[in-house]
Formats: structure tokens, C-alpha cells, sequence
């Protein structure tokens, strides 16, 4: 549409005038919001290849940070810990998420939908410090304190609208002709849903599923508030390494976590827009 | 197969609900009423509480007790409860001027290139938030990215001490939260029918107009929402106030977590969540008011 708006009005002029709805300044404010945007990334990366200790006094190039934050134990503890807690709060969240998005989408209207939906959604709305004060309070007040598993039962509810909100667009974006084929085949309802519905729906549980787990593995406050002594996770033991002091180890530690979380919501971009072109037709 | 299931329709949609129900209900909304409850409480000298009615916590917001027991007017906890809401207000209008104008612009672009821009404004918001503060202590600190050129170059003599500002805070939340500026924002110029602006164009508006008259109460929505997931984190924010704050300029957030990690006041915190959760509910309930007139309207 802005093309035909742009030979509609410059034809004929000799000097350049803007179409209607353009205005002048608009590509370079939006170069310099990117190079914002950015800028502390590749600041980040870069200072991560520091030889020095200090890590905004420029030493050489060098990847030694590299090799020392790889030979950290407690780096790695924190590491398993992280992917621990991220793997099992993604398969709780995922799995809830799917058939809670299953009975929204496709339950017709029912007393309840609108309340169930805000429900689902209620981590998303609440501040995550409130969040994280609330977990702590409640897993003190009923004496629970089983470490890692705190940790994971905070995860996989704050998780659950991150899986559930690709999953439902998935659902209402879907065609329902191929199942009520299958019905009309004789296929049993629940034939119908394993061999139809959940093939059909795979990319939004794929991409419900990535982002819970990026979500898991970047939060820090809740699992900072919740998490004990020897439930330390990555992103909680690099918030102590900044305490302790600016090395270039934090900022290589930092660099892979942040490549893995491109990763991963590079990938999810590629599902979902496979999902947008396959659900449609 | 499916013989264990519920037969009616009812059966099976409250079984696919209930897990969610659990899991969100006793881990979130039960541990939330026991927050108010406790923020009620006495507190407990090593941390928890004590089983003791009282309103201790809400009045340490206002008062202090002087030496000779008399309650005086604190204005400390307000000046920082204060900061919070300007420095959250400062944060959501630098989100509101600096992501506008890309907002509009993507939608400018043809479609093919609109999801790439989209895509590379959603990166840095799914990597982690605590890494992407830490960068800008290398970009602002002593001696960092912005400083050395210009010692260097002999434009500044000494330190400019960004750090440990309220305009390092303002820059953090900014820089924290402007995707979730943007996007809204951009789904709701996205529908903009650009027809419109050329009837506006035909009809004498300015440029000027085309966009206060027309681009921008269309899209009221969009910035509406936008404002509000901007404001709502800021509002709790910990981890820029703490990293480029120094933990000396205290935001609602930050001073939260302070109760429980070091001053050891659970019922304080208690309350000062329930500040902070009344805030954020008084600001939901405005804007599904507002989105529900504005859907009335429609509808007539």
C-alpha cells in the first residue's frame, strides 16, 4: 500500500515530496533506536573477549575468560542447575498449558472462560518481585523446604502463560474441517485428537515449550527470593560474580547465555512462522 | 481409550481447566492472600513473623518511632515509594517518544520486512534482563564505553559519574522495557486503514494533523497498553535500580527485596507488596474500564 501511495504523489514533481503518512527523519530515529537496542549486546561481547582482569581496561584480545568461567565449578553446578529447573518447569507448564489452551479454545462459551483466562494469564500481570515475595511467604508458612523443588514449582507457574499464549493462537488459528473429517471417517474422539488435533497443533506446543524455557532459564528475582543455599541457578550466580567485582568472566558467561537464548527464540521464529503458513491452509 | 474420562462436555472442560486451576491457584493466589495476611503480622526479629495481629507495617510507611517512643512523620519510605512512580512515569514517556516513532515506521515497510524488525526488537527482550543491566555498568561506569573516548579526546577532564543516578535508573528501565513499548503499539497501527490518512491529506489536514488527528487516536489502544506493560514492571523493578542505582537510590522493588534479604522485616515487605500489587490492580481495573467503553462505542 505505501508503494502505491508513493507513486501516486512524487509522480510528476521534481523534487522528492514525502507520500502522505511519511515523514522525514523516521529511518535514521529508527536506526539510532536499533543501535540502542544493541548497543550493550556487542558492548557485552566485545568487552567478553578482554585479556585483562579488569574488564573495561582493554588488555589484548584474548578467549582465556572464556576457558577459566568453562573450568568454574560452581559455574557449571549453576549451569546444571539452570537446565534442571528449566527442563522440568517446561514439560509441567507445557503439558498444563495444552489442555487448559485445548478447553479454551475449542469449549465453545462456558460460565467461567473469562475468569479462567485471567487465572492463566495472573502471572503475567502481577509484578515479578510481588510474585516472588508471595512463593517465599507461602513456602515458609507451610515449612517447605526441599531446595531445587521450590525453585521448580515457582517456574512452572509463572511458565504456564508463556506455553499456553502460542498454543491458543495456534488452536483458534486452526482449521476444525480435518477433524470433523475424522469424525465423519469413524474415528473415535480420542483418535480424532492423537492422530488430527495433536499432529496439527505440535508447532504451537514446540513453540509454547521454547519460550517457557527461555523464560525459566533468564529469571532471576523469583529464583533468587525462593532458592536456597544449593539451588543456586545461572542467572542468581552471575548476579553474585557482579557483586563480587567486574571481571571479563562475567561478561563470557554472559555471552554464551545470551548466543543460547538467541538460540532458542531464533528457533521459535522459525516454528511459528512455519505454524502461521501451515495453519492457515 | 478414553473410558476414564468425564462423559459431558462440562466434565471434560473443568478436568483440562483443573491442573491449571492447581497449579496457578495454590501456588500464586493462595500464597498472595497469605502475603496479605501477613503483611498484618508482627515480625519476627530473625525473619517470618510472629502470630500477632498488627498494623505495624502499614504505619512504618507514614511514622517512625523517635527516641522517646513518640511516633514522628517519616517521610523516608514515601520519598522512595514517590521515586518509584516518577522514575516509572520518566521510563514509560522516554519508552512512549523513542518507540513510537520505529513503531510507525515498521509499519511503513512491506510486510516481508515488517516480521524481521519485529523480530529483532523481540531478541533482546527474550535474553536475560540481568545481563543486558550488567552492560550498561560497562557503557556508563568509571572509565567505560562513554567516558574513555571523551577523556581521552580531552572534551571531559574528570568522571561524569553517570552511575548510580536516577538518570542510570531512568536509562535502565527504558532500555529494559521499550520492546514491550513497541510491539503493542505496532499491532495496533499494523490494522490502520492508511486510506484514511490520504481522506485526512484530501481534506486539508497538515502532516502534523494527518498524525495527531488521525494516526494517533487510532491507535490510542496500542499506546495505552503499550504504557501500561511498561509502567507495571517498572513499578517493581529490582535489578536496574540495584546494578545501576547501587543499591543506595531505592526503588519500591528494591526496597521489597531489602526486607527480606537483609532488614529481616517480612510483615514491611508484606505490606509494601500490597502497595505495589493495589497499584498495579488500581491501573488493570482503569484500563478494562477504558477498553470497554471504547468497545461499547464500537458496538454502537
Amino acid at each position: 500500500m505505501s508503494e502505491q501511495m508513493q507513486n501516486s504523489t512524487s509522480a510528476g514533481t521534481g523534487k522528492k515530496i514525502l507520500p502522505v503518512g511519511h515523514y522525514r527523519g523516521l529511518g535514521v530515529w529508527t536506526v539510532v533506536f536499533f543501535i540502542f537496542l544493541y548497543l550493550p549486546i556487542v558492548v557485552l561481547v566485545f568487552y567478553s573477549f578482554n585479556a585483562n582482569r579488569m574488564v573495561m581496561n582493554w588488555g589484548g584480545f584474548g578467549i582465556e575468560w572464556y576457558v577459566k568461567a568453562f573450568q568454574n565449578d560452581d559455574i557449571q553446578k549453576a549451569v546444571w542447575n539452570s537446565l534442571i529447573v528449566a527442563t522440568v518447569a517446561t514439560l509441567f507448564s507445557t503439558a498444563i498449558a495444552t489442555i487448559g489452551a485445548l478447553v479454551l479454545a475449542r469449549g465453545g462459551n462456558f460460565r467461567g472462560k473469562t475468569v479462567s483466562l485471567g487465572l492463566i494469564t495472573l502471572p503475567l500481570m502481577v509484578p515479578e518481585i510481588v510474585t516472588a515475595v508471595a512463593v517465599l511467604i507461602f513456602f515458609s508458612a507451610i515449612g517447605m523446604n526441599w531446595g531445587l523443588v521450590n525453585v521448580i514449582i515457582a517456574h512452572i507457574t509463572f511458565c504456564i502463560p508463556f506455553a499456553f499464549m502460542p498454543i491458543r493462537a495456534r488452536l483458534e488459528g486452526m482449521d476444525t474441517s480435518l477433524e470433523q473429517a475424522a469424525r465423519d471417517l469413524y474415528a473415535s474422539e480420542w483418535e480424532t485428537f492423537r492422530y488430527v488435533t495433536v499432529p496439527l497443533l505440535m508447532p504451537g506446543i514446540v513453540a509454547g515449550a521454547m519460550l517457557a524455557f527461555v523464560i525459566s532459564m533468564d529469571d532471576f528475582i523469583i529464583t533468587l527470593m525462593v532458592g536456597g543455599a544449593g539451588s543456586t541457578t545461572l542467572p542468581v550466580y552471575i548476579y553474585s560474580m557482579i557483586r563480587r567485582g567486574l571481571t571479563p568472566e562475567i561478561n563470557a558467561v554472559c555471552t554464551v547465555l545470551l548466543f543460547f537464548s538467541i538460540a532458542i527464540v531464533t528457533a521459535y521464529w522459525v516454528v511459528s512462522r512455519k505454524s502461521q503458513t501451515t495453519a492457515v491452509h | 481409550m478414553s473410558a476414564w474420562l468425564p462423559r459431558s462436555a462440562a466434565g471434560k472442560r473443568w478436568l483440562g481447566l483443573a491442573p491449571s486451576y492447581f497449579v496457578i491457584g495454590i501456588f500464586m493466589l493462595v500464597p498472595m492472600i497469605i502475603m496479605g495476611v501477613f503483611s498484618f503480622l508482627e515480625p519476627n526479629p530473625y525473619g517470618g513473623v510472629k502470630p500477632v495481629g498488627s498494623v505495624a507495617a502499614y504505619v512504618k510507611l507514614l511514622f517512625e518511632y523517635d527516641l522517646e517512643d513518640n511516633l514522628v512523620f517519616n517521610p523516608g519510605y514515601i520519598n522512595i515509594i514517590f521515586r518509584s512512580f516518577q522514575l516509572s512515569f520518566g521510563a514509560t514517556l522516554m519508552c512512549l517518544v523513542f518507540g513510537f516513532p520505529v513503531a510507525y515506521y515498521i509499519t511503513l515497510q512491506p510486510e516481508s520486512k515488517r516480521n524481521f524488525y519485529i523480530y529483532l526488537i523481540t531478541i533482546p527482550f527474550w535474553t536475560n534482563l540481568l545481563i543486558r543491566t550488567f552492560a550498561w555498568i560497562i557503557i556508563l561506569g568509571r572509565g567505560g564505553v562513554i567516558e574513555t573516548p571523551l577523556l581521552a579526546a580531552g572534551i571531559i577532564e574528570d568522571s561524569l559519574r553517570m552511575m548510580y543516578t536516577d538518570g542510570a535508573i531512568a536509562i535502565g528501565l527504558t532500555y529494559s522495557y521499550l520492546p514491550l513499548m513497541v510491539l503493542p503499539i505496532y499491532a495496533s497501527l499494523e490494522k490502520l486503514d492508511f486510506r484514511l490518512l490520504e481522506a485526512a491529506s484530501d481534506l486539508y489536514a497538515t502532516r502534523l494533523e494527518v498524525m495527531t488527528k488521525v494516526v494517533i487516536p487510532l491507535c490510542k489502544p496500542g499506546i495505552i497498553a503499550g504504557c501500561l506493560l511498561v509502567f507495571i514492571p517498572c513499578l517493581g523493578a529490582f535489578i536496574a535500580p540495584n546494578l545501576l542505582g547501587g543499591g543506595k537510590k531505592l526503588m519500591l522493588g528494591s526496597l521489597v527485596q531489602f526486607q527480606f534479604a537483609s532488614a529481616r522485616n517480612w510483615p514491611f515487605g508484606a505490606a509494601l507488596s500490597m502497595l505495589l500489587l493495589s497499584a498495579v490492580v488500581i491501573m488493570l481495573i482503569f484500563y478494562a474500564r477504558s477498553a470497554r467503553k471504547r468497545a461499547d462505542m464500537e458496538g454502537a
